[in-house]
């Protein structure tokens, strides 16, 4: 973690995009898209989650050790989701 | 689980004194994020069986999720996210030795993830009036156990931010070591960041 | 073993107290001590407690199974006693014990550092492990017969306290993931100057590995645990299928923990066996990156396989056949591990302390154990022996065989350096004779029991199989008769042993560079490392 000048402004305008994201997938919802909507909220959900992880939680700056052990879990994630499915879906 | 970011915390110099300050500093965030790591898979298996549920009761999410209130959600969405940007100023604000600003800040957030949870008191008992509880169905088996388990980790996060407001007051934290404050501080964004993901999924496209 | 009483050397210990990190007395000196060892040693005596109750209930359910209908006592008491074996051996014993105890150890002792990463939070997790057991044991006052496995439905109904043992095995599973975190940072920040990677003892490797399993795969099911009592508890439906829920969820949650987890059994006795082989062996280890990677390897494709374990739950065939061929792929870089421990001892001039005999029957048993494992994973054969006793010797030929054994020859290896006393080969080696004939009467008549269709789990079973279960319960008696000569001699030496010297097997690695028991804080001065610990140079004295 090295100290780094992520200065109080970078902050505000992550907070801000936030809200704004937050307001656009929350407008989208009553908008009927079918399929659509499922991946409108999870790919807005993902750039929110990026923003945080990145900025809030310092990760642009982080070395490529902690990259590493942030992202393992997503990759188990996929791989207890897909395996599951393997059963469920074509049972 | 809670005590994760507690045991970081004020003894820390102490029982670290083994390691220089770099190293502990570094084995700290290493610390938690391998800590985050089994967060996202604890949550995960809930993430599956939402996944799998969906899938075979399309017409009961679509039922079920109407009958969440939106608005409330969104409200606290907002409420969460105002209170990751209170801890990031924090944090900017110890980085740079301001103890006073720090301890404004922990207050504040301490305070929306109060809101937060009043909010979602709010929202419970409106759905046990209406007769919804976690047995009630699938859906709704869901958004307790995924609700409740966040809100657990908003209580913890509540505990440990307390503690860093506390050991702040004690002068705990410097310019040069406030390694507990981030720490928590990665905790508290990564409570959020669920969020995130349950928000859209519970209320929006059930 | 006369060489290592020669090697009187006084032990190069900063401050010189001979009793080392012993030294200091009393209820609380342990406690709340943050020392690695001390608590290294606390999950020693606790695991190897419930070893012994473990075996105990084993020894019962064998002289049970010696009649074939309802004899000596009720087929209730039979559940009840197999369920609390399978548990209290898995979760209390099998799992923690070489990782938290021997791992506590000697991590910080191997890569040349004063202790782990976080040493509070080590004293914290053995405790919460205590407060699991304490929930654990509680939950048993009404009587537990689910199985080891808890599945569901069965479980979610049953009369037992399965509420209050869910939430006993998520407090285990919260110590195992907060052990297994502190060892990967650790391993990664807390390395001596020098200690490159690819100079780390392969023990280290080995237990970087099982850190990466617990961390990843213990919330699964923490989750899965919190669920189940949650359906008991709040009538959640996620298992029911009366309310749409799927009970095959569970188990795919329960595999995906469990499977790995077999992993974290058996890991930590390999890296174990990479240390003996050479000491004993006086070589290099042969291939020692292929070592190092293919328990990685090992870690990483564990998680592929957890569906193998439910062929027979009517799953999709998709998944049937790619779980089947995944499982193949497990058995690879376990075979590059014994074919590189053969051609380390291959022209070695090996000599057979006890250390060495352990390990050499764990390779022997853990091929057998493995071999047949190939069987269960062929889809084919898999469903013609499911449930019936050729799992059962499978798992205790890799459990017993494999793990035992390595946690043996470990304390057999370390048990010097940890006490600072000798061990009595003089029944070190009878003990070991035993426990090897013993375990093979017990459980090789269990594969044929299986092969001839005997079902496992039921308290009864067709006269036919009489015959083998008396061979196999006299079996289960010689194997008690080792274990309990061997824990005499564990007494014996504790109190009685000669002092031992800082390094009475010529080893290599770090933690024999100091004094036994080593002091305090490991090392007067933090090692600076210029090499490999498998220098063995051929023929030494």
């Amino acid at each position: 973690m090295k100290e780094h000048k992520s200065g109080n402004v970078t902050y505000i305008a992550v907070w801000a995009a936030l809200v704004v994201l937050t307001a656009v997938t929350v407008a989208v919802s009553y908008v009927h898209l079918g399929m659509m909507n499922v991946v409108v909220a999870l790919l807005v959900a993902s750039v929110k989650a990026s923003l945080v992880a990145l900025f809030f939680m310092h990760l642009r700056y982080e070395s490529r050790l902690v990259w590493g052990f942030a992202l393992t879990p997503i990759f188990f994630l996929i791989l207890i989701i897909a395996g599951t499915l393997s059963d469920t879906l074509f049972r | 689980m809670s005590g994760q970011s507690t045991h970081h915390g004020p003894g820390a110099a102490g029982h670290e004194a083994h390691m220089d300050p770099a190293t502990a500093r570094e084995a700290a965030t290493l610390g938690i994020w391998t800590f985050l790591a089994t967060e996202v898979l604890l949550f995960g298996g809930l993430f599956t069986a939402y996944i799998i549920f969906r899938i075979k009761f399309p017409q009961m999410f679509y039922e079920d999720h109407l009958k969440l209130n939106r608005v409330l959600g969104a409200v606290n969405t907002v409420v969460l996210i105002g209170s990751s940007l209170t801890v990031a100023l924090g944090i900017a604000a110890i980085r740079k030795g301001r103890v006073g600003l720090l301890r404004l800040y922990l207050s504040l957030t301490i305070l929306l993830a109060g809101a937060f949870l009043g909010i979602k008191f709010v929202e419970y008992s409106e759905k046990f009036s209406h007769g919804l509880f976690p047995g009630t169905d699938i859906f709704f088996s869901l958004y307790f156990m995924l609700t409740g388990l966040h809100g657990i980790h908003v209580l913890a996060g509540m505990a440990a931010l307390g503690t860093v407001l506390f050991l702040a007051g004690r002068g705990k934290y410097s310019e040069s070591y406030h390694t507990p404050v981030e720490i928590t501080g990665l905790y508290w964004h990564f409570v959020d960041l669920v969020w995130i993901y349950l928000f859209p999924l519970l209320y929006l496209v059930g | 073993m006369k060489e290592t009483t020669l090697n009187g050397e006084q032990p190069p210990n900063g401050d010189a107290s001979p009793r080392g990190y012993l030294e200091a007395k009393g209820f609380w000196s342990w406690a709340y001590t943050l020392d690695h060892k001390r608590i290294g040693v606390m999950y020693l005596y606790t695991t190897l407690f419930f070893f012994l109750l473990g075996g105990v209930f084993a020894l019962l359910i064998r002289i049970k199974l010696m009649f074939p209908g309802q004899y000596i006592f009720t087929n209730q008491t039979y559940n009840v006693l197999f369920t609390m074996h399978g548990a209290l051996m898995i979760f209390l014993f099998i799992i923690p014990a070489i990782p938290s105890g021997l791992g506590n150890f000697f991590i910080p002792m191997h890569i040349g550092a004063r202790d782990v990463a976080f040493p509070r939070l080590n004293l914290l997790s053995y405790w919460v492990f205590v407060a699991g057991i304490v929930v654990i044991l509680f939950s048993l006052i009404r009587p537990m017969d689910t199985g080891w496995t808890f599945y569901t439905p069965y479980s979610a109904r049953t009369a037992a306290d399965v509420t209050t043992l869910s939430f006993g095995v998520f407090l285990i599973g919260m110590s195992s993931i907060l052990t297994g975190l502190n060892f990967l940072v650790t391993i990664h920040k807390l390395r001596a100057p020098g200690m490159t990677w690819h100079r780390m003892p392969l023990f280290i490797w080995s237990m970087y590995a099982t850190s990466i399993i617990q961390v990843l795969a213990t919330p699964v099911v923490g989750i899965t645990f919190l669920l189940l009592a949650m359906e008991r508890v709040l009538g959640v439906g996620f298992f029911d299928p009366a309310k749409g829920g799927d009970p095959i969820l569970f188990q795919h949650f329960f595999w995906f923990y469990s499977h790995p987890v077999v992993y974290v059994m058996i890991l930590p006795a390999m890296g174990i066996i990479s240390e003996i082989v050479p000491a004993f062996s006086r070589k290099p280890i042969f291939g020692y990156n292929a070592i190092a990677y293919s328990s990685v390897a090992i870690a990483v494709f564990g998680f592929f396989v957890w569906g193998h374990h439910m062929f027979v739950t009517g799953m999709s065939s998709t998944a049937a056949i790619i779980f089947s061929l995944l499982t193949y792929s497990v058995a690879i870089p376990t075979a590059i591990k014994v074919f590189n421990w053969i051609a380390t001892m291959y022209k070695g001039s090996i000599t057979f302390e006890s250390p060495m005999l352990y390990a050499l029957t764990f390779i022997f048993l853990f091929v057998v154990g493995g071999l047949t494992g190939m069987f269960l994973g062929a889809l084919g054969a898999d469903i013609h022996v499911h449930d019936t006793y050729f799992i059962v010797a499978h798992f205790h030929y890799t459990m017993v065989g494999g793990t035992v054994m390595g946690l043996l020859a470990g304390l057999h290896y370390w048990f010097p350096k940890m006490t600072g006393r000798m061990l009595s080969e003089k029944m070190a080696r009878p003990a070991w004779l035993l426990m090897f004939i013993g375990f093979n009467v017990t459980f090789f008549t269990q594969f044929i029991l299986g092969f001839e269709g005997m079902p496992r789990r039921y308290a009864e079973y067709p006269a036919q199989y009489q015959a083998l279960n008396i061979v196999s319960t006299v079996g289960s008696w010689i194997l008690a008769a080792g274990i309990l000569i061997m824990f005499a001699n564990f007494v014996h030496g504790l109190f009685r042993g000669p002092p031992a010297p800082p390094n009475p097997w010529k080893a290599l690695s770090l933690e024999w560079q100091t004094g036994s028991p080593p002091p305090t804080e490991n090392y007067p001065e933090i090692p600076t490392v210029t090499d490999w610990p498998y220098g063995y140079a051929g023929k030494q004295t």
